[in-house]
């Protein structure tokens, strides 16, 4: 519960820190976050916007979070996710079954290939003891490259295009996209406001996924002997090993889960909303928010559920006081910056802890 | 011999970043503080030095506020890492964050919603001495300021007691959060020069691809050179000769390779070299801690 306190003061305090920015800057806070505010809530798109928004960071945020549940910090997120959204575009394209089976096959696919590449960074720190940091960063821009190769392949190049050819129709996981433009649709949609601007965007059906995610990754962690084993490996090494646990085989099947769950967030991005992927100047930041996104939400599976959307809103919403204010919206990237940062030094709360209670402890 | 030359003074290029940073996570971690946000102190360093050097016209101006950029930073990293014995790993990603998001903020701020700045003229660019930049003699000499201090000085012991056995050293009568406080500051300010090396002379603007992992790889090659200032610097310049060979094997046409693939080969180099001295490596006792 504390931690939840915690994350709710670290948001707190970022909104102020994102205020002195804007501040500095010659913009007006309170104009800005009510811009963002109305550009977040006030019509049913934006909202449908934001579950969009939500779903790759959920996915990834959980990822991040199994990983530091059992000992580990998996900054490659960023690199699974790509992995997960190329191996999903590659496949996508090139099956053609009914999509009761390519739609699984698909994902399970893409979800598995990112789980190889996310166990590699384990196996690198089991066998050799490269730290996951350190090796995840490096396959987060070999993953880059490798996919802005892939891009260029001829064959699944869309000609003359900086893109992969779009997937296949039967892969899609988007609701409802033929039956919104055709004549009954229309038709409905016309006599049902909040309907026509909620599916206005791509609705996907990645949402559910997440959410399932989230269901299973609690289950783990909490209801089974194997989400008990690897979390005893994070917490001690040693102690596990003389149990009796291989600890270098969980800290590989630990990456292998977490690059899982990064992977699916890139292959549901591909399957609901992007529909192929392009060439990258330079990483999209889903892995890297997932960073912000397990520790806004404790690393507990539905804390980060709360977290991911709450992230997704402020990213929605970022958007909006550039195009209308004018203001630069990396200003959201230094309040994520700045949650982080408080998260980091629990301690600073414990200061307001004692100067409200009229410092009695010490 | 003209292409050993241009691969010789191509590695150099690329490797003054590098040994700037590195060094700076050298002082880092040899206090005891684990620096991941190089990354970010690198990023804003590099902005921050480009727009000194736009508005005042002066390249040495520049750099130094880019060390001052870095150094602000890691202010901030210091404060979280030793007085709140915060997360230090955590408090370094949210400075990399901080740092890229503060950079290019207020590049859009000050360059009319531009996420770079405009391209620096010949004459605001680091001078070039002997067809190299100035950047790289300043970077062997701080290499060899740095072993000089952690060999020969004092000082250097007492950061070093710092990072190895701060209970010691605090018994022994050392200040053990003043010489945290100066690794890791000094960490911020290298960091910061080494973003400056690349803005002001290597690439002649900031933009926001322009770091691009390097504050990562110079940590790597500081555990590749076992927290050595020497050792370090052998192993960035081992990284600038990847970044060369790239540049290289890119230029022969009818070769055919993809240059997407052949930019993974410094990140590949970097995990190999941590495949194989990562066990054998001796990282300061207490860092982190």
């Amino acid at each position: 519960m504390r931690k939840f306190l915690i994350s709710i003061l670290s948001i707190v305090l970022s909104f102020l820190v994102g205020a002195l920015v804007l501040k500095l800057s010659g913009i007006s806070p309170l104009e800005a976050y009510s811009v963002m505010w109305e550009g977040a809530f006030s019509q049913p798109n934006y909202i449908a916007y934001i579950i969009i928004r939500s779903t790759p960071l959920i996915l990834t945020g959980l990822s991040v979070a199994f990983a530091f549940r059992t000992g580990l910090f998996n900054i490659g997120s960023e690199g699974q996710f790509i992995i997960g959204a190329l191996s999903a575009a590659y496949f996508g394209f090139i099956f053609h079954f009914s999509p009761w089976i390519q739609i699984p096959l698909v994902m399970i696919l893409a979800t598995f290939v990112a789980s190889l590449y996310g166990g590699l960074s384990g196996y690198l720190k089991a066998r050799f003891g490269v730290h996951e940091v350190l090796s995840t960063i490096m396959l987060n821009w070999i993953a880059l490259y490798i996919s802005n190769y892939a891009v260029f392949v001829e064959g699944l190049r869309r000609p003359d295009m900086e893109t992969t050819e779009f997937i296949q129709p039967s892969t899609s996981i988007t609701i409802l996209p033929d039956w919104k433009v055709s004549d009954a649709g229309v038709e409905w949609l016309s006599h049902h406001p909040f309907w026509n601007s909620f599916l206005r965007p791509p609705v996907n059906a990645g949402i559910f996924i997440a959410l399932l995610a989230v269901v299973v990754v609690w289950i783990i962690l909490n209801k089974t002997t194997f989400g008990f084993k690897l979390k005893a490996v994070g917490f001690s090494p040693t102690a596990s090993e003389y149990a009796g646990i291989s600890t270098k085989l969980k800290v590989t099947q630990s990456m292998m889960i977490a690059g899982a769950l990064s992977g699916l967030a890139g292959a549901t991005h591909v399957m609901g909303v992007s529909k192929n992927i392009a060439a990258l100047a330079t990483h999209e930041g889903y892995g890297f928010d997932g960073i912000a996104v397990s520790l806004i939400g404790a690393n507990n599976p539905i804390g980060v559920l709360f977290s991911g959307f709450f992230l997704g809103a402020l990213k929605y919403s970022g958007q909006k006081i550039q195009s209308t204010l004018e203001a630069p919206s990396e200003v959201i990237g230094i309040m994520i910056g700045a949650i982080i940062f408080f998260v980091a030094i629990p301690k600073i709360f414990d200061f307001i802890g004692d100067f409200k209670a009229g410092k009695k402890h010490d | 011999m003209t292409e050993i030359l241009f691969l010789f003074s191509t590695t150099l290029m690329y490797a003054t970043p590098l040994i700037f940073t590195g060094l700076g996570g050298v002082l880092s971690e040899k206090s005891g503080v684990i620096n991941i946000g190089l990354e970010g102190m690198m990023t804003f360093g590099a902005f921050i030095a480009s727009w000194v050097a736009i508005s005042h016209g002066n390249p040495w101006l520049g750099f130094l506020a880019g060390g001052f950029g870095g150094l602000f930073l890691a202010i901030f990293h210091a404060i979280a890492s030793i007085k709140f014995k915060g997360n230090q790993v955590v408090s370094g990603i949210a400075i990399n964050s901080l740092g890229t998001g503060l950079a290019i903020f207020f590049c859009r701020i000050l360059f009319d919603g531009a996420s770079m700045t405009p391209p620096l003229d010949l004459e605001k660019k680091i001078p070039v001495f002997m067809s190299q930049y100035a950047t790289v003699y300043i970077a062997f000499f701080v290499t060899f300021l740095i072993w000089f201090i952690f060999t020969k000085t004092a000082l250097g012991l007492r950061i070093i007691s710092a990072g190895e056995h701060p209970k010691a050293a605090a018994a022994a009568g050392i200040n053990v959060s003043l010489y945290r406080y100066l690794g890791v500051l000094s960490s911020g300010f290298l960091a910061g020069l080494g973003g400056g090396s690349l803005s002001l002379a290597i690439v002649s603007n900031f933009r926001p691809t322009l770091i691009s992992g390097q504050g990562f790889i110079a940590l790597a090659a500081m555990i590749f050179g076992k927290w050595n200032p020497v050792g370090t610097l052998c192993a960035c310049l081992f990284f600038g000769f990847s970044q060369a060979l790239v540049v290289y094997i890119g230029g022969f046409e009818d070769l055919h390779i993809s240059s997407q693939l052949l930019a993974t080969l410094p990140y590949i180099l970097t995990l190999i070299i941590l495949v194989g001295f990562m066990k054998k490596t001796t990282a300061p006792s207490a860092l982190g801690q």
